[in-house]
């Protein structure tokens, strides 16, 4: 199409982070364009849709200083791609993919489309290799897989970052393999990204991070890229250079919300709460992404962190993204109030991929067993909680009593952990089993009778 | 062929002009990249199309062509082991062809390019009609293939090859029709929105036996029949998906994984050809054909991705078989009309779904039913559809609209999810239509008691319901000792009956005569402690009883032992609840 005109002037019509170009002509959907403003800011945008002469385009970096008139626009005749090369780790990108850390720029190996392709799913290799958190709640109760995309649900005021940092500080695979950690910022405070950035200088492995950030304070709609711009990062370390990576996305409402915005001001048929009615599709595209290729060495595992608006699990974002990721970490108020660290609420979390990844060979055979005995019986003594409220503690039986107290136990002793408290797969059973010493034997229906014999401490703690 | 040229794109839609000519559902090549379209209106020399394919990077003014014939499955041996997209196209060729990643402006052929052994069935002279059998190849272990004639094909058989090996791509008979010879491949190609003919419905008779308890005893699909299966996320829609495809006793299962995960369907793929059919032995892949258009892939072909699977599941339904389908989830299907409706500017209907989401849905379900073939025998096909309501909330459009037209409902349940009750089916809230219909069925194959049992068992959970109201405000111990009876049997039927382990290599299936096997002493238990209640002894005491904790191990045991293990434990509650009693009156 070289020679087709390709920058126009002819600015029709600018709303919200959209604006209107027309008497284009060959313009190709999805592609990117340069947007000069009339005091020479440069700007960038995609093409969202065309429609003969008219092409409606979304500017990342928001419309402020453009105008009908004395604006160019260029259209660049390729859809967005990130230059890509194994000297990223270690650096810091903007939310679009460009370096902001004073150091020069990428010479790329390679440039790629930031929607990346669909994964065949008969090239898929199903995840089952157990990562290690030091974190009991996630290792014995959710466990956390090399592959699989799982977010943590939270709140706002809640330690989420804490909790995120910790496992990127302490996850390994048993064989040894570190973790790259490809780190996107969505809209969270400077001082929220500062954490991380300490965090890992904590590490002593800032040479193994990629950091893209896209901060309070700069352009909302460019949020829809970060997210895109980092996995395919991520995916060219993980599938071309064999890297594991861990891909921390924070904090995916602020993607949605971006992602609404564009939406209304394209004055669609909005979906539930506003959101658009191809919300799900979209976040697909994303997490999606995770995951392993059957012959090929590297392994993107996602934790995306949403914060839900008023604690609400129903909210459109964490909902749709409960139906595509492989379970959830969800952090609860209560337990907080309670002063627990890490407040994971295990009974509604979940970790789909767990039953292949746990087990001999694995973690340990009686892990299965042991973490339904322990979901069991945590969930008896809840529900004694809530029957203590009503009928009074002395109403209730020797046994449930028992129950009660582990319950209280489990979250003082098992869920709570000091922020730098790396433990073991084998600590964490360990203290699993100390704490069903608490019941009657007999009570353990859910364990194999051959574990309870291996492994539960005769000598009682009461 | 018509051309024309690209005016419009936004997203999975795509207008062109000079299109005049062009029929609605045509298949079209879009861009330069050939990328497989569908006309879904027209308007003057305008068609507007949904493009199953990303159209990132298509430009206005690229050419357009339209194929000639609707959206097709080319239908034939060499389907059954085979997974497909939205569009069959094979996933297994896209990965040799492109790498791990699907790119786009690919086509492959639908069906291996190989040879199969041929066996004709009838011989030259014959006169032959649209949906008749000419022959048959054994196409897996477990699948006779039958060569059908097309449906719209009839006349005299004019020739017909012997007995041997052909090519998938060889003529194999020639028929004298009223318009000429035409010859037959041992595949033909069928529209995938146009149902398949058939000369008759019958009324559901038997059930889709499952090995899931609380399906099959409690809330039974017929072959034939339809279920839908909504449930929030986490709650199970998409094990209890694979458990049907697994253990239903079809003879063709049809899994469409329509807008999900990506690891579901390989989890499918490497679980399946380990598995055994329980009554054949056999892989069950050996009777599986998949489709797989998960959430990242485009979503117009997931949109197409239920008709073609629909269309597959009628045809082998045609030479006679009964093939379970499973849809997962309707929910993106659904999303996907309304992501299309919505680039088409349409009104919207409730919460932006189009108005004829309705109508679309119950077309869908309706393909399925119990049927007599245009060959003569009868086939069916059960749809069982996941539905993810947004939220977990059962007033969305989606899962209403099924509900109106599926006969079964299956409710999951997110509160039972949380107590680790799988599979998390609310047995308050679902129901079956089906329960007069396939009772004979159990009668005759299984158990006379099979109906009498599930009912009684059925108002004890819900005696079991009102009673736990009462205990929330005055605590299990001021009722009296004939309700706390009810208590601990219901819990009994609810934890050793009602929850199955999907992940236990013996309880994963259940076998009908076990179910009924199971419920029955369960019930018994319940009426012998009833008896002793009324003679004044406490539910604890009977709880303690030697016996009561086998019955919780029952469905652990493999099904050769289950007869033995049972008169065992009968033998003790028999003993226990004399001793009681002794006891007792010794007091």
């Amino acid at each position: 199409m070289a020679d087709v005109q390709r920058e126009y002037s002819s600015v029709r019509e600018i709303s919200g982070p959209i604006i209107i170009v027309e008497g284009v002509e060959g313009v190709s959907y999805s592609e990117v364009v340069e947007i000069t403003t009339p005091d020479n800011t440069k700007k960038h945008g995609q093409v969202l849709e065309v429609d003969g002469d008219v092409a409606i385009i979304q500017v990342f970096e928001g419309t402020s200083g453009t105008s009908t008139s004395g604006t160019r626009v260029r259209f660049t005749g390729r859809t967005l791609h990130l230059p890509v090369s194994e000297d990223m780790l270690g650096r810091v990108f903007n939310g679009m993919g460009e370096p902001i850390d004073d150091c020069p720029e990428i010479i790329p190996e390679e440039e790629r489309d930031i929607n990346g392709l669909p994964i065949n799913p008969s090239a898929r290799e199903y995840p089952r290799d157990f990562i290690q958190t030091g974190i009991s709640a996630i290792d014995g109760m959710n466990t956390l897989v090399r592959g699989q995309k799982l977010p943590i649900f939270s709140g706002s005021g809640m330690p989420h970052n804490e909790i995120a940092a910790q496992i990127t500080r302490q996850a390994k695979v048993l064989t040894g393999e570190e973790f790259g950690i490809v780190f996107a910022a969505m809209g969270i405070t400077y001082e929220e990204a500062n954490f991380f950035k300490e965090n890992f200088k904590k590490t002593g492995a800032l040479e193994k991070v990629v950091m893209f950030l896209n901060l309070a304070d700069d352009p909302a709609i460019e949020r829809i890229i970060t997210p895109r711009v980092a996995l395919t990062a991520a995916e060219y370390l993980a599938f071309e250079k064999g890297m594991h990576l861990l891909v921390i996305l924070t904090d995916m409402t602020n993607y949605c919300e971006a992602l609404r915005e564009i939406s209304a001001a394209r004055e669609e048929v909005p979906g539930r709460r506003g959101y658009p009615g191809y919300m799900y599709t979209d976040l697909a595209s994303i997490y999606e992404r995770a995951g392993r290729i059957e012959g090929v060495k590297g392994s993107i595992t996602q934790m995306p962190i949403l914060t839900m608006p008023d604690d609400d699990m129903n909210h459109p974002i964490p909902d749709l993204s409960g139906y595509i990721t492989e379970g959830q970490i969800i952090v609860s108020r209560d337990l907080q109030r309670k002063g627990i660290y890490p407040p994971i609420d295990v009974s509604p979390s979940l970790s789909r991929l767990m039953k292949d990844g746990i087990g001999k060979g694995r973690t340990r055979e009686d892990h299965d067993g042991l973490q339904n005995q322990l979901f069991g019986a945590y969930a008896k003594g809840k529900e004694m909680r809530d029957l203590v409220a009503v009928v009074g503690e002395d109403a209730l039986s020797e046994l449930d009593k028992r129950y009660l107290t582990f319950s209280e136990e489990f979250e003082k002793k098992f869920i709570r952990q000091k922020k730098d408290e790396n433990r073991s797969i084998e600590e964490t059973f360990e203290l699993g089993w100390k704490l069903l010493a608490m019941l009657p034997e007999e009570e353990l229906k859910r364990v194999d009778q051959k574990y309870i014999d291996k492994y539960y401490p005769r000598t009682k703690s009461e | 062929m018509i051309e024309g040229n690209i005016i419009k794109i936004s997203g999975p839609v795509v207008v062109a002009e000079n299109m005049k000519g062009a029929k609605m559902y045509e298949v079209v090549r879009v861009g330069e990249h050939n990328l497989i379209g569908e006309i879904i209106e027209l308007i003057h020399d305008r068609a507007t199309m949904q493009v199953y394919e990303e159209t990132a990077g298509l430009h206005v003014g690229e050419k357009v062509v339209s194929m000639g014939s609707p959206l097709s499955v080319k239908l034939g041996p060499g389907l059954i082991r085979n997974i497909y997209d939205g569009i069959q196209r094979p996933l297994e060729d896209l990965k040799a062809a492109q790498g791990n990643f699907i790119e786009k402006g690919f086509s492959a052929d639908e069906l291996p390019l190989k040879t199969w052994k041929f066996t004709p069935t009838v011989s030259a002279g014959t006169t032959i009609s649209g949906g008749m059998v000419i022959g048959e190849v054994p196409e897996s272990e477990l699948v006779i293939h039958k060569i059908l004639v097309p449906p719209n094909v009839e006349g005299k058989l004019v020739d017909i090859v012997p007995k041997g090996e052909y090519h998938i791509e060889d003529d194999v008979a020639t028929v004298l029709t009223t318009d000429g010879e035409k010859k037959l491949k041992m595949y033909h190609s069928w529209p995938v929105r146009v149902p398949r003919p058939y000369v008759n419905k019958f009324p559901p008779a038997m059930p889709l036996v499952t090995g899931q308890r609380v399906l099959d005893t409690f809330f039974p699909i017929a072959k034939g029949g339809t279920a839908g299966i909504p449930g929030g996320f986490g709650t199970g829609k998409t094990v209890t998906q694979h458990q049907l495809a697994k253990w239903a006793d079809a003879e063709i299962v049809v899994y469409v994984g329509c807008g999900e995960r990506g690891n579901e369907m390989t989890q499918v793929l490497n679980e399946f050809p380990k598995l055994k059919d329980p009554r054949t032995g056999k892989p069950i892949t050996e009777r599986t054909v998949l489709i797989a258009n998960t959430s990242n892939m485009p979503v117009a072909a997931r949109e197409a991705s239920i008709y073609t699977g629909v269309t597959i599941a009628e045809y082998f339904r045609d030479m006679g078989y009964d093939v379970a389908l499973m849809a997962d989830s309707t929910s993106r299907w659904a999303e996907a009309l309304r992501e299309i409706s919505g680039r088409l500017e349409e009104m919207p209907g409730e919460a932006g779904f189009p108005a004829y989401l309705s109508s679309k849905l119950s077309g869908f379900y309706e393909r399925s039913g119990r049927v007599e073939s245009l060959c003569g025998d009868s086939g069916s096909i059960s749809i069982i559809g996941a539905v993810s309501p947004p939220g977990g909330d059962f007033s969305e459009p989606v899962t209403q609209n099924t509900l109106r037209v599926v006969k079964v409902f299956w409710a999951l349940d997110k509160s039972l999810k949380d107590q680790r009750h799988f599979p998390s089916i609310n047995w308050l809230t679902s129901y079956s239509l089906y329960l007069d219909d396939v009772n004979p069925w159990w009668s005759k194959n299984v158990s006379s008691e099979w109906k009498e049992t599930r009912d009684r068992a059925m108002e004890l959970l819900q005696k079991e319901n009102e009673l736990k109201e009462i205990v929330q405000l005055i605590g299990p111990d001021a009722l009296p000792e004939r309700e706390r009876v009810i208590l601990l049997a219901s819990q009994i039927i609810r934890e050793d009956f009602l929850q199955q382990n999907a992940f236990h290599e013996v309880d994963s299936f259940c076998s009908e005569k076990k179910q009924v096997a199971m419920l029955k002493i369960m019930m018994d238990f319940y009426d012998m402690a009833v008896k002793l209640a009324d003679e004044g002894i406490t539910m604890l005491e009977i709880r303690e009883v030697s016996g009561v904790s086998k019955i919780a191990r029952l469905k652990y045991i493999k099904e050769e032992d289950v007869d033995s293990y049972i008169v065992g434990i009968y033998a003790e509650l028999k003993q226990g609840y004399e001793k009681l009693l002794e006891n007792y009156k010794g007091r």
